[in-house]
């Protein structure tokens, strides 16, 4: 069983009366099983061979998380193909490339939204020749030859098993381990995005690996709400699901995952830090708008909670009258906290993807929530390092997985060898040949060791820089103590090669309007919210707040609340919300300048581009904020 | 797309003491077909579909709904035939949940007396799951299941118009009346009203009779249009015809002002 597809049949045939996908639909959790599995998958990968669909050939899949989506991936490997899943909200342009430079003749998209974009892009899209659809809603007059949908592939599937009845478990059989089993394209924070290959063999040892840290079991309910073309769901959600033959469950929607995690109840759940955030940001509002009561309990238990914790992290000991507040306080809160987040059943989670701050991380521990962090990289089949039980600090990233090496360059680069290193870069030797040398892969991410093996993880290596007086600072650690407010969604600090720091604030327009609400401060839209000389002072406390934990010379003296939200869409941020410093200082300039200069305001012209490509002009004056030396602050010279 | 007429209005007079609302307004709505009608306010559009669904009775003339005459019904049998609506100002119940305005779509629908209900055993039982069933169909067909279990009252206004336009489908029409479905939304909010009212005729095939102001809306989607005045029908066709007609340019710009194009 050294494919995923092998797998497969595996679990069809051992396992084939267990759930293996549940997806809610029309209000209620619908079960495929393994064995549902299989007979989907086998009928799709059949029909996508009687269309012409051959080894080696490439599936470019687009849309939500849905049951189909996943049999596409599966269809493809088996035949020895290769899926390419591409993120569901990627704008024209990016669609185009991926299946452009992938070379995928055959695309498998979800619905309309998704049918209607890659029609859009026919011309250039050469090598297309069919386009399958699942969801046939609102297409009933579409007459385009290319079109068919996931129903009647599947049919011609069915047909043609009759005929064949061997041929698929014959294709399953033929696949091999160094078979590529994805083409994940990287969302880059530069330049166009590149396709890193997966290996089956690459993705199944890191499986292997990951299962000596943690178990995960048959008996498992695993989410699967993240989108398809970031690796770790195909990691979790496709390859380890197939490794254990646990369940994966997927949400109705992407705006009911909140409710439909609590009606899982999922024993493993996998998150970047935004989502962590906004959970927490999510439960501090809420318990804002309490009644007394319910506040007080929540305030004092948490103390209780982190003093806990704190000890924990310490490997001291806790006081019996601490553990008998602590069984207290999960009686009060904790545990109905847990229970309303649909984390109850949780035995671990992961973060990762970014730094997440290490308040957001104690919080979580401090519930009772055993989050743990995670480091990894698409072209490392996702997982390089984990936290072990007992290890979990905020400041690190855990240490490598077993059977991987992870070493730190002269330049302070963080270099990993590991089973999952991926095959190369599809069609780009050069920048395989940069990221790979002797094996080794070259993350791109500046990292050091703790004197007991743990990997800290700084910054994105091109990113660590010097303020002109030559202090280093990384600007990312300086973000991520902003974005622990809950009332900032998105910063970037800036400072190379300048005097001091300064910093673009983007506020969290539901948590800032809630507090506008209170306070009864009136707006309009998100631009004018964030210029309210109200919010200003609140974005300001706020800094004071970070200033007080940042060393005095890369405390941030100047600020300024950007006027629109930070979006992928117009490029400012990938689809995973990393920042793209260089087009922001572009795109920000006259912005920046004006941090850097005396000036108490500056005027800006936004252009905003709308998801069908629209541009629209936006005009307003923004202030800046000069940021007083924090009283606190001891003196240091 | 040509189709059988599923509603007649054969002149139709309506006054309300002194005020003769309707003046001998004669239609026809079609299976498949999505009918404008626009008009000034006051020109008895709302009147019409009121007469429609039998709230007024016209003093004179007829109404056959599949050939059968349903001037002098009362409002519910005509809605048991198959006629659904929804309202110009918003007529939802406010406290109650998503789930359970449009439960309420399927009330005629419903054949359990109230204590079989209240006991909830049996044949209520399984009838509960199954208009349960058509329900969650339209709030999936609808892209609502995010607020399910949210009171109607607490939802921004374009989401009650998709929840009331819900409610119209729970009861399976043949022919729904929408009064004004947009009123009152942004761009955007229209855009996926439009949309939503394009998937009902594509999917469901039922007839639409849509009273609208927005005149991008009407040309945009409409299959015919009928334009109102004081009462009157002063002219039918496709939707360009009627943008060029010189009567209904008059009856929305007035006679001084020189009819333009676009």
């Amino acid at each position: 069983m050294d494919t995923i597809p092998k797998l497969l049949l595996h679990n069809a045939r051992h396992l084939g009366r267990k759930a293996a996908m549940r997806e809610k639909e029309y209000g209620i959790w619908q079960t495929y099983t393994w064995a549902d599995v299989y007979e989907n998958v086998k009928a799709l990968a059949l029909g996508l061979a009687v269309l012409g669909f051959q080894r080696g050939d490439k599936l470019a899949i687009i849309g939500d998380n849905r049951p189909q989506l996943y049999w596409g991936i599966l269809a493809a490997q088996s035949l020895g193909g290769i899926p390419v899943p591409l993120y569901q909200d990627s704008i024209a342009r990016e669609v185009q490339y991926v299946i452009h430079h992938s070379e995928a003749k055959f695309v498998l998209a979800e619905d309309q939204e998704q049918v209607d974009k890659i029609l859009s892009l026919r011309e250039g899209l050469p090598h297309l020749e069919k386009l399958i659809y699942d969801d046939p809603r609102g297409m009933r007059h579409y007459k385009d030859p290319i079109l068919i949908s996931v129903a009647q592939v599947q049919e011609l599937g069915r047909e043609f098993d009759r005929k064949n009845p061997n041929y698929f478990d014959e294709q399953v059989e033929q696949t091999q381990p160094q078979d590529i089993a994805i083409i994940a394209y990287t969302s880059g924070t530069t330049g166009f995005p590149k396709g890193a290959m997966l290996s089956h063999s690459n993705v199944l040892s890191v499986c292997d690996l990951t299962l000596q840290v943690d178990r995960f079991r048959p008996q498992d309910e695993l989410m699967a709400y993240l989108p398809i073309a970031w690796v770790g769901d195909f990691f979790f959600s496709v390859a380890m699901a197939h490794k254990v033959g646990c369940a994966i469950n997927i949400p109705e929607e992407p705006e009911t995952v909140q409710r439909d995690l609590r009606e899982i109840g999922p024993h493993f759940i996998v998150a970047p830090p935004r989502i962590w955030e906004n959970l927490l940001a999510a439960i501090q509002v809420r318990m804002e708008d309490a009644d007394w009561v319910k506040r007080r309990v929540y305030h004092l238990a948490m103390k209780v909670a982190q003093a806990v914790e704190a000890r924990r992290g310490q490997g001291k000991g806790i006081p019996i009258w601490l553990r008998l507040l602590y069984q207290l306080g999960d009686f009060l809160a904790y545990g109905p906290i847990r229970d309303h987040m649909g984390l109850r059943r949780i035995r671990f989670a992961y973060t990762g993807g970014a730094a997440i701050g290490p308040e957001v991380i104690s919080f979580f521990r401090s519930l009772g929530i055993n989050l743990k962090q995670v480091y990894g990289a698409t072209e490392a089949s996702a997982l390089v390092t984990v936290q072990r039980d007992g290890e979990v600090r905020a400041d690190t990233v855990g240490r490598p997985l077993p059977g991987v090496e992870v070493r730190i360059s002269d330049a302070g680069e963080v270099l990993v060898k590991s089973p999952g290193v991926f095959q190369g870069y599809f069609k780009n030797p050069e920048a395989t040949a940069e990221a790979l040398e002797d094996g080794w892969l070259h993350t791109g991410d500046a990292g050091f060791f703790t004197p007991d093996g743990q990997l800290v993880i700084v910054d994105r290596l091109k990113d660590v820089t010097r303020l002109a007086d030559g202090t280093t600072f990384a600007p990312q650690w300086i973000e991520n103590k902003l974005k622990f407010s809950p009332y900032i969604k998105e910063a970037v600090a800036l400072g190379p090669d300048r005097p001091f720091v300064a910093a673009l604030i983007n506020i969290d327009g539901q948590t800032v309007g809630k507090w506008a609400e209170k306070n009864g401060v009136a707006y309009t839209s998100y631009m004018d919210l964030s210029q309210k000389p109200e919010v200003g002072q609140l974005v300001y406390r706020e800094v004071e707040r970070v200033n007080r934990e940042l060393p005095p010379e890369t405390r941030i003296r100047r600020f300024l609340i950007l006027h629109k939200e930070l979006d992928p869409d117009d490029e400012e941020i990938t689809r995973t919300r990393k920042v793209r410093r260089r087009f922001i200082a572009q795109k920000y300039a006259s912005l920046i300048e004006a941090l850097y200069s005396d000036t108490s305001q500056v005027e800006v012209t936004a252009t905003i581009t709308y998801e069908d490509g629209r541009q629209a002009q936006v005009k307003s004056t923004v202030p800046i904020f000069d940021v007083r030396e924090a009283v606190e602050a001891p003196a240091r010279r | 797309m040509e189709g059988t007429a599923l509603l007649q209005v054969q002149d139709v007079w309506l006054a309300f003491g002194g005020v003769q609302a309707l003046r001998g307004v004669s239609l026809e709505a079609r299976k498949g077909e999505i009918l404008a009608i626009v008009g000034p306010n006051g020109a008895g559009k709302t009147t019409l579909i009121n007469a429609i669904c039998g709230h007024y009775h016209p003093q004179r003339g007829r109404i056959l709904f599949k050939g059968q005459d349903i001037t002098r019904w009362r409002p519910h049998r005509i809605a048991a035939l198959g006629i659904a609506r929804t309202f110009q100002n918003l007529a939802l119940f406010r406290g109650m949940t998503v789930l359970d305005n449009i439960m309420l779509g399927r009330h005629v629908r419903m054949r359990s007396n109230a204590l079989a209900c209240a006991l909830y055993w049996g044949p209520a039982q399984r009838e509960e799951i199954r208009h349960r069933e058509v329900v969650e169909r339209i709030i999936d067909f609808l892209e609502i299941e995010h607020i399910r279990k949210m009171p109607a009252g607490a939802l921004p206004y374009g989401l009650q118009k998709r929840v009331e336009l819900g409610r119209a489908l729970a009861l399976e029409p043949e022919l729904l009346l929408l009064d004004e479905p947009m009123a009152g939304m942004n761009l955007e909010e229209k855009e996926d009203m439009a949309r939503f009212i394009l998937d009902v005729q594509e999917e469901m095939g039922i007839g639409i009779v849509l009273i609208e102001h927005d005149m991008g809306v009407v040309m945009d989607i409409s299959d015919r249009v009928i334009v109102l005045d004081l009462g009157e029908k002063i002219c039918e066709g496709k939707p360009e015809e009627v943008a060029n007609d010189p009567r209904a340019i008059k009856a929305y710009l007035g006679e001084a002002v020189s009819p333009r194009r676009g």
